[in-house]
């Protein structure tokens, strides 16, 4: 036991003597929280809009005025030639393309059947479904309005229109800070989990020093709990600070218990200590370590569902996640802080990320050789 | 550290010793004793099999076959014994750059379940030189001082065999005399001491040494024995192009092995060696201000020649 402190008292004069390492330990939950939950925003905003009007009637200038109402849309160019809003469209100058042809209003009284062309430029192709979306919505709404604004012929009942309304719960304003903070939270104390604990391992076989550790009576058990034990501390201080920070400066909902999800972390940070410390049983160079690292986080992360919803991956992808552990904590963290969940709604979390953790141990400890 | 545990019959007893990597034969069965505070030299040019056999000795590889004792404890079995009672000093410097020359020390001494006080005794005389720089990073010492540190941390915890891999290569003269002045002190203080180096002058420091080439033993005596066992005639040669006459030396049949020593040349022979007729022919290939004398042989004649007879039958 106190082979263990003393090497845990070594690693932290480590960690604390390195002028390069620190600040970024403790400057990265600022930056990374502060920027990605500004930046990332699913909601889009100022599409660039053309409109060709070529039916100047009571009808199109209703769709006209629906637009120019809409927070969503600026409207770039409001004229008459259809040539124009494909160019325009083709240069980059529009994102969407609205084309209400001559006759639209006497189609549509006449034979109930107007049409209106929207093209969209989908090289974005989030943006131009969105954007596609929010037309059509706003469509929709001059149809049901339209039709209710004709005099009817006797004997003829406007057709019954199903609306639908929603509300967003456990995030109403649909706040997507809300939604990152806890998904930007995994990735800090992942990050220092599984980065910095291989690297560190492995910086004793690249300084040689492990030879010198091999030959003394410590045994592996004591090794690897005294070369863990500072980065299961500091992805707990890095938590700690992250939810700060999403308290004071985002207002973060923090409506299920602290407690849980202090608990699952403590957990899920020996699954990630485990992987680090995998990697740095296979690697023999900080660099590898790294880059191992590197390779397996971004696939971890980029399908955690933390930047696009794991419901709209492939089938295939999305039972790949079932075996992510970013993405089950950033689901756990999401239930928990804005739902409010309890205990007995997230064991089955609890339990997985228990048997992960275990097995990632099992694994690098089996694969930790003391001599060749 | 006193254990009243009977002491083994040997330091370390080697038999039989084999390690074979991928493609090589590190050691090719070997075997060899190493008396009770002995200071003992394993001597040899690189990848002669040095570093695998400190290793194995101190358990951090194991061997692909035969037997090795390390202060009575089987390398494979007992390795945590072994671990708890020898010093080891990797011929890289391999303490922490970034602890200061105090904390590497403690921790050390703390892992080990020693502390500095209690074995002081031990490293004084060599820690008394490093102790003025105590709160500075290893990583900032020089050469010398690092491997003092290194040195000290070794024999913090007081151990019974002191192995030392190769600590004379790349530093300087003085620091090379400094260390075995000290390798001598601590011999009086009870310490065994394994050294292995890959400079021959150093053998005649030693109580014992091994000469080994290519994973073989070829010889194993005091340097003095040795040196007496050398039977052949030997003579030093000088001419105005040393190195020019080498390639002239080696082609006299009456020759045995030639090769440059310091200024001169050394040259054996099984035979007596005709100096006059060896000047002779030297002047005949057009070599001049020569000067042929009869000398003693030194260690490194000696192992010179074992090395060229290895080769030559190997």
């Amino acid at each position: 036991m106190r082979t263990i402190l003393f090497i845990i008292q070594k690693e932290f004069i480590q960690i604390f003597r390195n002028k390069g390492m620190l600040p970024i330990l403790f400057v990265m939950p600022f930056i990374q929280l502060i920027l990605l939950s500004y930046a990332a925003d699913y909601e889009v905003k100022n599409i660039k809009l053309n409109i060709i009007d070529n039916d100047m009637s009571h009808a199109s200038r209703l769709i006209v005025s629906k637009f120019q109402a809409n927070k969503h849309f600026d409207i770039v160019h409001f004229g008459a030639s259809a040539k124009q809003g494909f160019d325009d469209l083709n240069a980059g100058e529009a994102d969407l393309f609205v084309h209400i042809p001559m006759g639209f209003e006497k189609k549509l009284i006449q034979e109930k059947d107007g049409s209106i062309q929207i093209t969209a430029d989908a090289v974005n192709g989030v943006k131009a479904s969105i954007a596609t979306g929010y037309a059509q919505n706003i469509i929709a709404s001059f149809n049901k309005q339209f039709l209710k604004s004709l005099k009817h012929p006797v004997g003829m009942m406007p057709k019954p229109a199903i609306d639908v309304t929603y509300s967003n719960w456990y995030n109403p304003q649909l706040n997507y800070k809300n939604f990152m903070v806890p998904g930007i939270l995994v990735m800090l104390v992942t990050m220092i989990g599984a980065f910095l604990s291989g690297m560190n391992i492995v910086k004793e076989k690249e300084d040689g020093t492990i030879e010198q550790l091999n030959v003394t009576p410590i045994k592996k058990y004591q090794f690897i709990i005294g070369k863990l034990t500072p980065f299961w501390i500091l992805g707990m201080i890095i938590l700690t600070i992250g939810l700060v920070i999403g308290k004071i400066i985002f207002a973060i909902p923090m409506v299920g218990s602290l407690g849980l999800i202090y608990g699952f972390t403590a957990i899920y940070l020996l699954l990630i200590l485990g992987l680090g410390f995998f990697i740095s049983t296979i690697t023999t160079t900080q660099q590898q370590a790294l880059f191992l690292a590197w390779f397996v986080l971004v696939i971890f992360i980029l399908m955690s569902g933390l930047m696009t919803p794991i419901e709209s991956m492939p089938k295939w992808a999305q039972v790949l996640t079932k075996f992510n552990p970013i993405a089950w904590f950033v689901e756990f963290n999401r239930r928990v802080l804005l739902k409010g969940s309890s205990f007995l709604d997230v064991k089955y979390f609890f339990f997985y990320i228990a048997i992960a953790a275990v097995v990632m141990n099992v694994a690098a400890v089996a694969n930790y050789r003391k001599r060749a | 550290m006193n254990t009243s545990a009977p002491q083994p019959p040997f330091a370390v007893q080697v038999e039989d010793l084999v390690k074979t990597y991928a493609q090589s034969e590190a050691l090719k069965s070997i075997s060899f004793n190493v008396a009770h505070n002995e200071l003992f030299g394993i001597i040899g040019p690189d990848g002669g099999g040095k570093t695998t056999l400190f290793r194995i000795l101190t358990s951090l590889m194991l061997p692909t076959s035969g037997n090795a004792l390390t202060y009575g404890y089987d390398v494979q079995k007992d390795y945590k014994e072994i671990r708890k009672i020898i010093g080891y000093m990797p011929g890289q410097f391999s303490l922490y750059q970034d602890l200061t020359v105090e904390e590497n020390l403690q921790f050390f001494a703390r892992i080990f379940g020693a502390s500095i006080s209690e074995n002081y005794e031990l490293i004084a005389e060599i820690y008394d030189h490093i102790k003025p720089f105590k709160d500075r990073r290893a990583g900032d010492l020089s050469g010398g001082m690092k491997q003092k540190l290194a040195l000290s941390c070794a024999l913090i915890h007081y151990p019974k065999i002191l192995f030392l891999d190769e600590p004379t290569t790349g530093i300087d003269a003085v620091s090379r005399m400094e260390l075995w002045s000290m390798l001598k002190s601590l011999k009086k203080k009870g310490v065994t001491i394994i050294v292995s180096t890959p400079y021959m002058d150093e053998a005649l420091l030693c109580d014992r040494i091994l000469l080994m080439q290519e994973g073989s033993i070829l010889d194993s005596n005091t340097p003095k024995g040795i040196i007496n066992n050398f039977q052949k005639q030997i003579v030093a040669i000088e001419t105005h192009n040393n190195k020019e006459s080498i390639k002239g030396l080696r082609r006299l049949p009456y020759l045995d092995s030639v090769h440059t020593f310091g200024y001169e040349i050394h040259a054996t022979s099984t035979e007596t060696i005709d100096t006059p007729q060896l000047k002779n022919d030297l002047e005949k290939m057009g070599y001049q201000d020569i000067n042929v004398r009869n000398i003693e042989p030194t260690i490194e004649d000696c192992f010179m020649d074992l090395m060229q007879n290895n080769e030559s039958h190997g």
